[in-house]
């Protein structure tokens, strides 16, 4: 090698080291949210005698803290019901976000069914998907009891047959094939 | 379009004369001071001399440093294929367009606050109380789904004129390029007033971009900067909107129009193309034709 070529490479190189040293940590500061989990964080949302088996009582509760009312969600909350061959003795929290796209469905009294009002998915009582684009039931939010308060704790998605999984976002199916092609993403709670 | 005196225009400037038929030359001295003996001019006349040559002579000044009007005359009096019409105009349009985005983006930001608490407060202040401020935002807003439209109309002509064709494949790579950072331009800025509708518009957005298998759910997380869309969201698709994709669309326009520049522009596909007009055949001469046309045999193919 010539001392020519040598130099060559040696600029070349150092140049290259000092544009990687700008851009690796500012790419890296604007991917680094993906592999970030928060704190796991539980609210309280009635007494256990707010919440029966045969419907659903509206509850809202903060997901996002420190962006005011933007960082509120909404969630469904009823008692497990050994009828629909539930585990007794728990409490069900069925988010109101649609799995389709991230419209907020609503519970109806009459029909018994979630319903989207952006593009018409309609889901059962247990929040199983009937009708409509959405590609997965309704995600849920973990819950406990506490001084005979529920509480509500991180989102997961659960799979056509119910099974809990990692939350997903809505759009993306669960179970199966599916858990591949739409991996479970870091910043995610593991399912109960 | 009338014609610009030729005392304003230095004269690397100037049209250059066609072959043949001499025009203004190039640095040289009127013929009149060849003949006539130059008069002593009086003060009055001297300062108009020097007030007309001023002009002249700051462009030349910069001129003679940047030899830049070389590059000017080959840009400004580029030829243009027989044909081209108003469907050429489309691109300028867009740049137009493009450019009343940056210029009234660039005042929005002036009173713009890109927090989650005080964005809409902002929008609302720009509209209610900042004089011509709802003018602006106007402009923003509805210039925003104008430069849409232009895009794919400009890519639709160039679709339809054949224009992509080689040489111009780049060209047209460089523009989808151009079309995929204009839609990132109006979906991060839809978020930007921060009520009910452009919330739940980018929620399904985000939502839309995770559907994609593999990386979908990881480029969902790096666009709301976390699970869910919060604070951070905000102000990262403030800095994608006003600073990352325009920085890129200016460059890529840049190489866009070098390239339109340096390739030319392609005539219209119904254009004819002017067959040159050839010489009589070699054979026919060499026969003796004498008369035009009257000698039998001398038809428009030779046998």
């Amino acid at each position: 090698m010539t001392r020519r070529r040598a130099f060559t490479i040696a600029a070349q190189g150092l140049g290259g080291l000092a544009g990687a040293a700008i851009v690796l940590p500012a790419v890296g500061f604007a991917v680094a949210p993906i592999f970030h989990r928060g704190k796991e964080r539980w609210e309280a949302v009635g007494p256990v005698s707010d919440f029966v088996e045969d419907t659903y009582r509206q509850v809202v509760f903060t997901e996002t803290e420190g962006i005011g009312d933007a960082g509120k969600t909404t969630a469904y909350v009823r008692k497990s019901s050994p009828e629909l061959e539930e585990e007794p003795g728990l409490y069900v929290a069925v988010s109101n976000r649609c799995a389709h796209l991230g419209c907020p469905v609503r519970f109806v009294q009459a029909a018994g069914n979630f319903i989207c009002p952006c593009h018409g998915g309609v889901y059962d009582f247990q929040g199983k998907r009937i009708g409509g684009p959405p590609v997965r039931p309704l995600d849920r939010f973990q819950t406990r009891v506490r001084k005979g308060q529920v509480e509500l704790g991180p989102r997961y998605s659960v799979t056509s047959q119910l099974e809990p999984v990692r939350a997903r976002d809505p759009g993306e199916f669960t179970g199966g094939i599916w858990e591949y092609l739409y991996p479970p993403r870091p910043d995610t709670f593991p399912p109960p | 379009m009338p014609k610009i005196p030729d005392f304003v225009v230095p004269p690397p400037l100037r049209k250059p004369a066609k072959p043949g038929q001499g025009g203004t030359s190039k640095g040289q001295a009127p013929a009149d001071l060849k003949t006539a003996p130059p008069v002593r001019p009086s003060h009055g006349e001297r300062f108009a001399g020097q007030a007309k040559e001023a002009p002249v002579d700051v462009l030349a000044w910069v001129d003679q440093r940047t030899a830049a009007s070389g590059f000017l005359t080959g840009l400004l009096y580029r030829k243009v294929p027989k044909g081209t019409n108003w469907f050429y105009t489309l691109g300028s349009a867009t740049l137009f367009a493009f450019i009343v985005q940056a210029v009234t983006g660039v005042f929005l930001a002036m009173y713009y606050t890109p927090s989650t608490t005080q964005a809409y407060a902002s929008i609302t202040h720009i509209n209610n109380d900042v004089p011509l401020g709802q003018f602006v935002h106007g402009m923003h807003k509805w210039g925003a789904s104008v430069m849409v439209i232009l895009v794919f109309l400009h890519m639709g002509r160039t679709f339809f004129f054949g224009a992509y064709k080689y040489p111009r494949e780049l060209n047209w790579v460089i523009g989808v390029v151009l079309l995929i950072l204009t839609m990132t331009m109006a979906f991060t800025g839809y978020l930007l007033p921060f009520d009910q509708r452009s919330f739940w518009a980018s929620i399904v957005g985000i939502n839309i971009n995770g559907t994609g298998p593999i990386v979908g759910p990881y480029l969902s997380d790096f666009l709301r900067a976390g699970p869910e869309l919060g604070a951070t969201t905000l102000a990262r698709f403030y800095s994608i909107h006003m600073l990352l994709v325009p920085g890129a669309i200016i460059a890529l326009i840049g190489a866009h129009m070098y390239l339109v520049v340096k390739l030319g522009t392609t005539a219209p596909p119904w254009t004819k193309i002017d067959k040159p007009k050839i010489a009589a055949p070699v054979a026919q001469l060499d026969a003796g034709v004498e008369s035009n046309g009257a000698s039998p045999g001398n038809g428009a193919s030779p046998a």
